[in-house]
């Protein structure tokens, strides 16, 4: 390994930026948040990093390095050996400062999330094979990564059209718990705005927890959208039955 | 429990130096699926048969011509279908959107964005949201490359096998594969439900869908491989008409 790493970090606010030189020692096992931390306490004690566990669990410190969304804390400085390892901040999100984006807009989508509506009173008794599906969108950390790498989001400026890969889990989330009575697929199709994804997959290919966002939320909850919106025969059915496609229709599931 | 929704697990340890630029991967997508399309079109506009002695070119199965007395391009009566379930399809979407569309050409990309985007929720792309027909239709002629797969070993003098025989059998298997790995299958399946134990009948679509979802991992690698299969079955009988070639028999 080298003696030193070169990093560009970007340093500015709202107003403007540059990315600017550092060297840092090199460390055996060290991450990029480990090298931004040597410059915060050496160098440039003013650079904002956001960052709390340190253990790829809170997702705080997710920012891009070399132009991928990744998170600081699991990316090891030794697989740029040779490289000049830049860092900037998420793209998609306004800066604060520096390497700190203002994801606030990630929580105004979350209140419009409808919550889990169990249709019996908690403790649920639930089969294994129920929750198999909904125990993996536990997994995720909520560090943004996705929503960062969205094209619809991120290239797009799609934020009023589509609530983005990770509110696509939560709802998945809720909707395909067995324990659920509430009905979001009219959200889905409308204020969620499922149909903006194209599954390109780039959400998944970024995702720290490896949860596979498009293959399990994104395309069933398409599928279901496209139950209810798009198949013919399925709408030429529940139209005779009487029932109308923006309708919630809550679910009904025997409780055992 | 859920091994099949489990991804495999990547490793961060590569040296970043190795990587590709980002338009490598969308550009050899253009260049594959770009000369099969224009292999296809040479194939369907210019060629009457496909049937070469007990074998049929996946082009030309079933013979929808044959059936209506139709002998005008007998191919464009049937090539639409897997056109039509291999464009709907949602790996192949991903490879298209990237590849053709350039949206987006790859991951956070640094390209500039086409200027107007509305995903699948207008027409024509909407019309993806309709994969299910497309797999419908595909399921038909599916039976068909069965059919012929299993002809293609009983020549005049009886059973045997040749060289084109395997072919249409292993191209038979890994379509079967792309085509019971699809997403919609897999919705219509099982997926589409909430709860697999509370309608009495705890395990039969959660076994079905399960497995159905162990081979959605790799469907990517099924779309593949039965485009590359569906290319050489046809390119053999091909070869074997205008007498380029002579088909080897086994036994």
């Amino acid at each position: 390994m080298s003696d030193e790493f070169k990093l560009m970090v970007w340093r500015g606010d709202a107003s403007g930026g540059a990315e600017v030189e550092y060297h840092v020692p090199a460390e055996t096992g060290m991450v990029v948040l480990d090298a931004l931390h040597y410059i915060e306490h050496n160098l440039a004690p003013d650079l904002a990093v956001r960052w709390n566990c340190k253990a790829a669990h809170c997702g705080s410190c997710s920012a891009e390095v070399n132009g991928e969304p990744k998170l600081l804390c699991k990316t090891r400085m030794d697989q740029y050996v040779g490289q000049t390892v830049t860092v900037r901040p998420m793209k998609t999100f306004p800066i604060i400062k520096d390497l700190v984006t203002d994801v606030s807009w990630n929580y105004k989508v979350a209140k419009e999330v409808p919550l889990l509506a169990p249709t019996a009173p908690a403790p649920f008794n639930m089969q294994q094979i129920d929750v198999d599906r909904i125990q993996e969108f536990h997994r995720c950390i909520e560090c943004f990564l996705c929503q960062d790498t969205c094209h619809v989001l991120r290239d797009h400026a799609g934020q009023n059209k589509y609530f983005g890969p990770r509110y696509m889990i939560k709802i998945a989330e809720f909707e395909m718990h067995p324990m659920d009575g509430v009905d979001r697929v009219p959200l889905l199709a409308h204020e969620g705005g499922v149909g903006m994804c194209n599954v390109t997959k780039c959400c998944t290919e970024v995702c720290p927890q490896h949860i596979r966002i498009t293959d399990n939320a994104i395309i069933p909850l398409k599928e279901r959208v496209a139950d209810r919106y798009y198949d013919p025969i399925k709408i030429l059915l529940r139209r005779l039955g009487g029932k109308k496609d923006d309708v919630s229709e809550p679910k009904t599931h025997a409780v055992t | 429990m859920a091994q099949p929704l489990e991804p495999t697990a990547r490793s961060d340890g590569h040296n970043a130096a190795k990587s590709k630029p980002y338009w490598v991967e969308p550009v050899i997508t253009m260049v594959i699926l770009g000369v099969w399309v224009l292999y296809s079109l040479w194939e369907v506009l210019f060629h009457n048969t496909g049937t070469y002695h007990n074998y049929v070119s996946p082009y030309f199965s079933p013979g929808v011509g044959d059936w209506f007395g139709w002998h005008v391009l007998d191919a464009l009566y049937v090539a639409w279908v897997p056109l039509l379930f291999r464009f709907s399809c949602y790996y192949y979407r991903k490879e298209y959107y990237r590849g053709f569309f350039w949206d987006p050409p790859a991951c956070y990309a640094v390209d500039k964005p086409r200027p107007r985007y509305s995903g699948e929720t207008k027409w024509p792309l909407a019309f993806n949201n309709l994969h299910r027909y497309a797999w419908y239709l595909a399921l038909i002629v599916l039976i068909f490359l069965w059919k012929d797969a299993v002809e293609a070993f009983f020549f005049k003098n009886g059973f045997g096998v040749g060289v084109g025989s395997l072919i249409l059998l292993v191209n038979a298997i890994l379509l079967t594969f792309y085509t019971f790995s699809c997403h919609a299958f897999r919705h219509m399946v099982g997926g589409k439900k909430d709860c697999y134990s509370c309608d009495g009948k705890p395990t039969t679509s959660y076994k079905l869908w399960n497995r159905v979802s162990q081979w959605n991992t790799l469907h990517g690698t099924w779309a593949w491989a039965s485009l590359a299969s569906v290319w050489a079955a046809d390119l053999y009988i091909r070869l074997l008409i205008m007498g380029v070639i002579h088909d080897v028999r086994l036994f």
